[in-house]
């Protein structure tokens, strides 16, 4: 048993600054949500914003695309603050730049991180700060473990 | 004594603290830089993301089932909503029905997690005050839905519980009964506690008026659940956006009134939590009378699972509007997963709300709006 679908709302990048402002102001007070979908074939990345309004106990959903290889797009942080943090996640795990933020840094990865790990063609480096970011199998560091059987495999599969 | 303190105030001096990661009162790995000036915060700066473990990533790495166990690690002292968004947001997405009784077992072991989650917050921030009495006697608490939580699915913490479809497993013979003599015991706790820490003077000159935050300001930044609730919003996703059988079941939502100082302020804070513990008390005792009812049915495996769009799910976890956004691409992996956590926001109302605070109450501010490290940083 689940609510009726919000509706979805298409906006083009250099419109959303306003199109947020005039959404705010019809009452959709909370930013639930902001996710970024990297549509790696399509060259895009989908923002999708998901509002509430608490006066009227109905939600509305704003997708934006922006191309890959320049993602931009305006900050809202401005029109709701919960913004400020959501946007610098997204910046963070996609690379997405939101202009006239008041702070665009990384938030949970370090701040000297290479590349945007949440990108579908991210390939992680093989060192941080000169810590290996893998490690071999501990079971090859036995002296008994057969390299011939290869990968290990989950317990009862044969 | 606090005014001679204040009188040092205009030293005009800034100096920097450094608190965390690793700090007994910061609720797990977070790491907060503290300017002050003597007592007084300037500010205090959160940084985040020591506990970053890439869920939405690994989401995409795993089928849809095979990610169940990782929605534990979002929020690992109140696990079993993250379970319930989850599966609900694929079960949206893949258009799923769920059998009646999967739904009761759903609500049953997301309110007795709730209970456990709010005995954590509680007594940790009865604790974080000062008063280490509480905590003991409420973890005393905790260890015993623990133990009901084991015995329906045999973990203590990170339950897995929760199915695509349905959920793991049925009741145990003779759990129903344990769960209401629970209840039964836990009835008197609770007023215990109010006499013991709730109403303490103490505790109530070091909480009320504290970092009060108003209606519009906690909308503002996003805040959910009991944090929302406690600045006098009324709204809870349980009631509000009903999902599973929650319409089915009479509960009251517990709004702060500011009983004793502003609506808003820690106590509040404090307070919605202590009110929940009923709520989700009655919550149970009805699901257990009315699960008789359900046919035995508990879960409805789906035979391929391969959804294509998205679909948002929210649930009212224990920090509160947990919501999971996923996107699925026809693959049997999500080809998108995103989870937006209650402590996530109430972390980013700290450093404004922090402003003027004396050093000493930041631990609680941190502890009144209960965050959670892991549930910040994923």
């Amino acid at each position: 048993m689940t609510a009726a679908a919000d509706e979805v709302v298409r906006v083009r990048a250099d419109e959303w600054r306003a199109t947020a402002e005039r959404l705010r102001a019809e009452g959709f007070d909370f930013l639930q949500n902001l996710t970024a979908v990297d549509w790696i074939k399509d060259e895009r990345i989908e923002l999708v914003y998901h509002l509430w309004s608490y006066a009227r106990r109905a939600g509305c959903v704003v997708k934006i695309d922006v191309p890959r290889a320049q993602p931009e797009a305006p900050s809202v942080a401005s029109v709701w603050r919960a913004a400020d943090w959501y946007e610098r996640e997204q910046f963070d795990l996609l690379g997405v730049v939101f202009a006239g933020h008041p702070d665009l840094r990384r938030i949970l990865m370090p701040d000297d991180w290479p590349g945007h790990p949440m990108r579908k063609d991210y390939v992680e480096a093989t060192s941080y700060r000169g810590m290996p970011t893998t490690r071999a199998n501990t079971l090859e560091l036995l002296p008994i473990w057969d390299k011939s059987r290869g990968e290990t495999k989950p317990d009862g599969a044969k | 004594m606090g005014e001679l303190i204040l009188a040092n105030e205009t030293t005009g001096e800034e100096m920097v603290l450094n608190m965390g990661p690793q700090h007994p009162s910061t609720h797990g790995v977070i790491r907060f830089v503290i300017k002050t000036d003597g007592e007084i915060m300037r500010e205090a700066v959160p940084d985040v993301g020591y506990l970053h473990r890439a869920i939405e990533h690994i989401a995409e790495k795993c089928t849809y089932e095979g990610f169940m166990p990782y929605t534990d690690r979002v929020d690992y002292v109140c696990a079993m909503p993250a379970n319930h968004a989850w599966a609900l947001a694929v079960e949206k997405l893949a258009g799923l029905e769920v059998p009646e009784r999967a739904e009761y077992l759903r609500v049953i072991t997301d309110e007795l997690n709730r209970i456990s989650s709010h005995c954590v917050a509680l007594g940790a921030m009865a604790m974080d005050i000062g008063a280490i009495t509480p905590f003991t006697y409420i973890l005393r608490e905790r260890e015993y839905v623990n133990e009901l939580l084991e015995m329906i699915c045999g973990a203590r913490l990170t339950y897995n519980y929760h199915r695509i479809g349905g959920v793991g497993w049925d009741m145990p013979a003779g759990w129903r009964d344990k769960v209401l003599a629970w209840c039964d015991h836990f009835a008197p706790v609770m007023d215990e506690f109010d006499r013991l820490i709730t109403n303490n003077a103490l505790f109530v000159a070091r909480l009320a008026n504290l970092a009060v935050i108003g209606a519009a300001e906690a909308i503002d930044f996003g805040l959910v659940g009991p944090n929302l609730r406690a600045s006098g919003v009324d709204f809870d996703v349980r009631r509000d956006v009903p999902y599973s059988i929650y319409p089915k079941l009479r509960f009251e939502v517990p709004v702060g009134r500011g009983i004793v100082g502003t609506v808003g302020d820690a106590w509040d804070r404090y307070w919605v939590r202590a009110q929940e513990w009923r709520q989700s008390v009655a919550m149970v005792r009805q699901c257990l009378e009315q699960i008789d009812a359900t046919e035995p049915e508990f879960w409805r495996a789906p035979k391929k699972l391969k959804p294509v769009g998205d679909a948002m799910a929210r649930v009212e976890a224990a920090r509160g509007d947990m919501s999971c956004y996923v996107v699925g691409d026809g693959g049997a992996n999500a080809y998108r997963a995103r989870f937006r956590t209650g402590s996530f926001n109430a972390m980013a109302i700290i450093r404004e709300k922090s402003r003027g605070l004396m050093v000493a109450d930041l631990v609680a501010l941190i502890a009144s709006l209960d965050v959670v490290a892991p549930e910040i940083d994923r």
